[in-house]
C-alpha cells in the first residue's frame, strides 16, 4: 500500500515538474523567443531579470513547490531503478533511508537559497 | 517508503538497454531512464550553481562568464534535450498508465490493435511535439541567445 501511495505521488511530481519545470524552461532556455517573465529584456540570466524573478513572490512559491517536486520524483525514480538490480532488503531500507536523508539536505539548501533570494537586487 | 519484493534480475543494466525484438516504445523507456538520471544529475548540482545569487551580483556575474563557455552551451542543450523528450514520453506514459489512449478493452490478440491503432499514433504525435521543442530550443541556444 505505502508503495502504491509514493508511486502515485511520483506521479503527481511529474506532473508538477511538466507544468513548472515547463515554465521554467520556457522562461529561461526559450528566452529569445518567447521574451516571458525577463523583464529587462537581455539574457535570462542576466543580473536584472534573475533578481526580479528570485524577488517576485511567485517564482519563490514555485521554486520551492519545482524543488520538492523534481527531488521526489528523481530520487523515487532512482530507487526504482537501484532496486531492479536486487539489492537485499537490508540494502534497499539503506538505500531509501539515504535517498530521504539526500533529498531533505538538498530541499533544505535549495529552499533556503530561494527565500534568502528574495531581498537581492535593486527593483526594477 | 518501504522495501519492495525482491525479484532476481538475470541481465542487470544489459537487460535495460537491448531492446530485442520488443517495439520503439522500448527503446524509448530506455532513453526516458537514462535522460531522468542526467536530469536528475544535473538538477542537483544546479542547486548549488543557482543558490550563488544570494551572494550578489559579482558573484553570480562571475559564475555566468564560466557558464557562457561553448562546453557549458552544449551542456544546456543536452539537458533542455533529456528535459523535453523526458516530460513528453512522461506524459505518454501517464496518459496509458491512467488507461487514456489504450484503447477498448478487447480480446489480446497479436498483434495487439490497441497497440499499433492508439498507443502508437500517440507516440508519435509526442514524439514530433517533442522534436519541435527541441528544435526551438538549440535554435534560441546556439544561434539567437
Amino acid at each position: 500500500m505505502r508503495e502504491t501511495s509514493g508511486w502515485i505521488w511520483f506521479i503527481i511530481a511529474g506532473i508538477v515538474i511538466f507544468i513548472l519545470g515547463g515554465l521554467h524552461m520556457m522562461t529561461v532556455h526559450m528566452n529569445a523567443i518567447l521574451g516571458i517573465f525577463n523583464p529587462a529584456a537581455g539574457d535570462a540570466v542576466d543580473w536584472e531579470n534573475v533578481s526580479w524573478r528570485s524577488r517576485n513572490l511567485f517564482f519563490t512559491v514555485t521554486y520551492i513547490f519545482l524543488l520538492a517536486a523534481v527531488l521526489y520524483h528523481g530520487f523515487f525514480g532512482l530507487r526504482t531503478i537501484l532496486f531492479e538490480l536486487g539489492p537485499s532488503r537490508g540494502a534497499q531500507r539503506f538505500i531509501t533511508k539515504f535517498l530521504w536523508c539526500a533529498g531533505i539536505v538538498l530541499f533544505v539548501i535549495g529552499t533556503y537559497a530561494a527565500i534568502a533570494a528574495r531581498s537581492i537586487g535593486k527593483v526594477l | 517508503m518501504r522495501e519492495t519484493r525482491q525479484f532476481d534480475n538475470h541481465l542487470g543494466i544489459i537487460g535495460w538497454l537491448g531492446g530485442g525484438r520488443w517495439g520503439i516504445e522500448r527503446y524509448l523507456y530506455i532513453i526516458h531512464r537514462v535522460a531522468g538520471l542526467g536530469i536528475l544529475l544535473f538538477f542537483m548540482m544546479h542547486i548549488f550553481e543557482s543558490s550563488v545569487r544570494i551572494f550578489g551580483p559579482e558573484s553570480w556575474d562571475t559564475a555566468m562568464d564560466v557558464l557562457a563557455h561553448p562546453v557549458f552551451k552544449l551542456g544546456e542543450f543536452v539537458v533542455f534535450f533529456g528535459f523535453a523528450f523526458h516530460a513528453l514520453n512522461g506524459l505518454r506514459l501517464i496518459l496509458i498508465e491512467l488507461g487514456f489512449a489504450v484503447g477498448k478493452a478487447e480480446e489480446p490478440v497479436y498483434p495487439y490493435r490497441s497497440s499499433l491503432n492508439v498507443q502508437r499514433p500517440l507516440m508519435i504525435v509526442v514524439m514530433v511535439i517533442a522534436a519541435v521543442l527541441i528544435l526551438a530550443g538549440g535554435m534560441n541556444i546556439f544561434v539567437l541567445d
